[in-house]
């Protein structure tokens, strides 16, 4: 009982005491604020000093080679003469957006479909069960996936497409891209559509909407901005995409579009400059900086876009 | 509202007779698990008339109305027995498909909720999932609604802006003009008016005094008052049960059952 009375009376005692232990954290409260603005800056300051090194590179390279050559020439055969060299970045574009283009087909479906099913029909129980999977399907490394296309995907497809496939091609990293992307894009999607509040499929359902229809024209239109959000995000993850394509999609630039045939993205080339014995200050050394530039430049627009589509399709609720 | 008080009891069985019923309900026993929200409940709701179902909270009032257009089966672990006839067709019967009841049943729910699209979708958006696509009778079914919904005058100036830009009390009748533009048979209202302010609450009541003209009503409302004002018969359901179900003059000023007297005139609930 005595101590229950000690007990009570204390809290408001030490509560007093511990103001001035107190007064020792409002140092704290002053530093700790100023610590985490540095760490703030430094991303900031390493974003920009690689932008910079990026664009001096860049800008040499430049000088070199004239920058309405780089992005008219169709041809890219850096591995010459110098005189011989062609500088085209189109081919490796093209190679570029081959493969992301045939992982879109592959990832936007099934993901969206996956995203669908996940927040419209599966129970509690099976969404506890798949998510964590799709996450984990997130997390296996590229260089993984880069095998599986190489020495399962090409073999596949040789069998299946008449007349066959050459073992370096456009198709087998980009379905394997495709197939990286599908847990990105279900997962993100599933987000939006999770976050539509219930009473929306309610207002439907009690209309005698069926589910399919109150998926299809109330829930998919209202999480829209998010789902295409997930759309540009994986596009921007497939054009950024290096080990699959270095390992399945060969070493052949090329601006024509042949799916079966060996193309090189520009990703690729880069891992490829890096691997080699190209001395610095060629050509080719400047090259990838260049290169690099335009994938950044690339990807930047994806992000800006997402960023855009998100605030311009949101439908408020 | 004029009391009669009538002293001579009228004995329910007979009194039960003198409407034709839109619905019957026989036996309907509901579980959520283990917890038996809805016991043996039996009565008829009428045929173009106003129904009010009140009750302290957790008495199943909610429950019962979302029986009736079977949503309550969003809950995963519900559980029930018995039947609901509607117009002779027993709506757990396996033939007879859920979208097609909800169709004939429409309902009005607690918080407006309109679907985040212009207020001209909102109201097209049932015709439409059920085939009609034909841009004219759009239009009419959209205007007819909103003036049905007594609020075309407020919108019919700015049908192509999102609904969310509305007041509550105008969201709630444009979620009742959605509803009325299936052309549904029942219109059941799950506490319409709770998220609204007095002078909205005013205005979706009149509206209901004109909707019984054409529809069967069957509103849940904790306020009783409202269920005063408002309907022609009145349910108290207590713990899941009905203590007493008659037409609501008499049930206000002749309550034949102790906590139906009890509960309305303010000794618990």
């Amino acid at each position: 009982m005595s101590r229950d009375k000690t007990n009570q009376k204390s809290i408001r005692s030490m509560i007093q005491e511990n103001k001035s232990s107190r007064s020792q954290s409002a140092v704290m409260e002053k530093v700790v604020p100023k610590i985490f603005l540095i760490c703030a800056i430094i991303s900031i300051f390493t974003t920009i000093g690689i932008v910079f090194t990026l664009l001096t590179e860049t800008f040499t390279f430049f000088n070199r080679i004239s920058i309405v050559e780089f992005f008219t020439n169709t041809r890219w055969f850096p591995f010459t003469s110098d005189e011989n060299a062609d500088f085209g970045i189109i081919a490796l574009i093209m190679g570029t957006l081959t493969v992301t283009a045939i992982a879109m087909v592959v990832a936007i479906p099934i993901g969206l479909a996956a995203a669908i099913y996940l927040s419209e029909y599966a129970s509690a129980k099976t969404r506890k069960i798949i998510k964590p999977i799709l996450e984990v399907l997130a997390g296996i490394p590229t260089i993984v996936y880069g095998f599986f296309a190489l020495t399962f995907v090409t073999p596949l497809l040789d069998k299946i497409i008449p007349g066959g496939i050459s073992i370096f091609n456009a198709l087998s990293p980009g379905i394997v891209v495709g197939i990286m992307i599908i847990p990105m894009i279900a997962s993100l999607s599933e987000d939006a559509m999770n976050a539509v509040p219930n009473s929306m499929r309610e207002g439907a359902l009690a209309l005698g909407a069926t589910r399919f229809e109150v998926a299809m024209k109330v829930v998919l239109p209202a999480a829209l901005s998010g789902v295409i959000a997930s759309f540009v995000l994986g596009i921007s993850r497939a054009i950024g995409e290096t080990m699959i394509v270095t390992i399945a999609g060969g070493s052949r630039p090329t601006a024509d579009i042949n799916v079966t045939e060996s193309i090189q993205t520009m990703t690729a080339y880069i891992v490829q400059v890096s691997q080699g014995d190209t001395g610095y200050g060629t050509t080719i050394y400047y090259s990838i900086y260049a290169v690099g530039m335009t994938l950044f430049v690339f990807t930047l627009i994806m992000n800006l876009l997402a960023q855009f589509i998100s605030r311009k399709f949101r439908e408020e609720y | 509202m004029d009391i009669t008080i009538n002293k001579q009891i009228v004995p329910k069985n007979e009194k039960e007779q003198d409407f034709t019923p839109v619905f019957k309900i026989n036996n309907l026993n509901l579980w959520y698990g283990q917890d038996h929200a809805l016991k043996d409940i039996k009565f008829d709701i009428p045929e173009k008339q106003v129904t009010a179902i009140i009750g302290p909270s957790g008495c199943g009032k909610s429950t019962f109305i979302k029986t009736l257009n079977r949503m309550v089966e969003m809950v995963p672990i519900v559980r029930m027995s018995g039947e609901i006839v509607y117009r002779d067709k027993n709506i757990f019967n396996a033939k007879y498909g859920v979208e097609e009841l909800r169709t004939q049943v429409g309902m009005v729910f607690q918080k407006p909720n309109p679907f985040p699209k212009s207020i001209y979708e909102n109201v097209a958006y049932g015709p439409r999932i059920h085939g009609i696509k034909n841009k004219k009778v759009l239009d009419e079914v959209v205007e007819k609604s909103l003036r049905g919904a007594a609020i075309w005058d407020e919108v019919k100036d700015r049908l192509n802006e999102n609904a969310y830009g509305l007041s509550g009390g105008q969201q709630q009748r444009l979620c009742i003009a959605r509803c009325l533009a299936i052309e549904p048979d029942v219109i059941l209202m799950d506490e319409p008016t709770s998220a609204l302010d007095p002078i909205s609450t005013l205005k979706v009541e009149e509206l209901v005094q004109e909707l019984k003209k054409d529809y069967s009503i069957v509103i849940v409302t904790h306020n009783m008052q409202q269920a005063a004002r408002i309907s022609d018969r009145t349910a108290f359901f207590l713990n899941g049960e009905v203590v007493e179900y008659t037409d609501t003059s008499t049930l206000f000023s002749n309550p034949s059952d102790k906590r139906t007297e009890d509960y309305i005139t303010g000794r618990f609930g």
